[in-house]
């Protein structure tokens, strides 16, 4: 088989999974994207491992890895969309702006500023939303 | 994309590819389609089963590459929790079940952009570094099991018992991250 034809698919997944990511607004949404950007890593280098015959077979153990951290990337990464979810009642990208730099609610964005942003900033602003 | 890849295949003499190559070709289609419908639908229910699409099609590509033990890890792990996983969150975060106007942001001219650049600079880089590449997937199966298990027990032991610690640490992350607080608390 050509070798082009797996990595020409890879690319092709890998640019579908950027235009997800930047263009949904949904943050499980973006988690999909993301799936699909590291699966085309992973036909990436199955491709290679099964065309340069290696030994060590590091390309599919790099492969095993690689689905391993993905799944823990999506259990954090949901426990995280949910926990904002809970505190702000909104899963959107697009809303979630505490650390944009934003003349008008700079009175807002001190408090809610990085990871400070405990349970009084998050029940207002759920208050609110 | 595919049109190139069919020159240079008969640029080489390729007149007929062989059943391997027109398998991996429609289900890579198959795969490609799913993926576009999965981040283009304004139904967010349906992308996460275009999803499931999806990453079957690689799943089937995988075996079609003889890596069968990733093929089978592919299935259990993205198709069996990974998408379950995705759709608990979309039920969790209340995600409209219809179909819902606002599924892409303001800047999606400038992700068309980014995303046709990377693609139309990875495809051309890929198809002028490997045109005449053959992957030879006669002879002994690359990926069985037997193969996967001996070579991850022999030679990535390490990496492996290193990687079981993270996915313990990702659990609890997620459970105290998850973990609703009490009101006394914090």
């Amino acid at each position: 088989m050509h070798l082009v034809y797996p990595a020409v698919l890879a690319a092709l997944l890998f640019a579908i999974g950027v235009y997800g990511v930047l263009a949904r607004r949904n943050a499980i949404l973006v988690l999909m994207s993301v799936e699909l950007m590291l699966n085309a890593v992973n036909l990436n280098l199955v491709a290679f491992d099964v065309w340069l015959r290696d030994t060590l077979h590091a390309g599919q153990a790099l492969t095993l890895f690689t689905i391993a951290v993905a799944a823990a990337e999506i259990g954090i990464g949901l426990a995280i969309v949910l926990m904002v979810h809970r505190n702000k009642g909104t899963a959107d990208v697009d809303r979630l702006r505490d650390t944009a730099e934003d003349p008008h609610d700079s009175s807002d964005e001190t408090s809610t500023d990085g990871t400070s942003g405990g349970t009084p900033t998050g029940e207002k602003a759920e208050a609110t939303a | 994309m595919i049109p190139a890849a069919q020159a240079a295949a008969e640029a080489h003499g390729f007149l007929s590819p062989t059943g391997v190559e027109i398998a991996f070709l429609l289900v890579g289609l198959v795969t490609l389609g799913a993926a576009l419908v999965t981040v283009t639908t304004r139904q967010l229910v349906h992308a996460a089963l275009w999803l499931v699409v999806a990453l079957g099609g690689l799943a089937v590509e995988y075996l079609l590459l003889t890596a069968e033990f990733i093929a089978w890890v592919q299935v259990l792990i993205y198709v069996g929790s990974v998408v379950v996983l995705l759709l608990f969150g979309l039920m969790l975060t209340k995600a409209p079940i219809g179909r819902s106007p606002d599924a892409d942001s303001g800047n999606r001219p400038a992700a068309v952009a980014v995303a046709v650049a990377a693609a139309a600079a990875l495809v051309w880089v890929v198809v002028d570094a490997f045109r005449t590449t053959w992957i030879d997937l006669d002879g002994a199966v690359q990926g069985s099991t037997k193969v996967s298990g001996e070579i991850l027990f022999r030679h990535w032991v390490l990496p492996f018992e290193a990687l079981s610690v993270l996915l313990l640490a990702a659990l609890v992350g997620a459970i105290v991250l998850s973990r609703k607080k009490k009101e006394g608390e914090r």
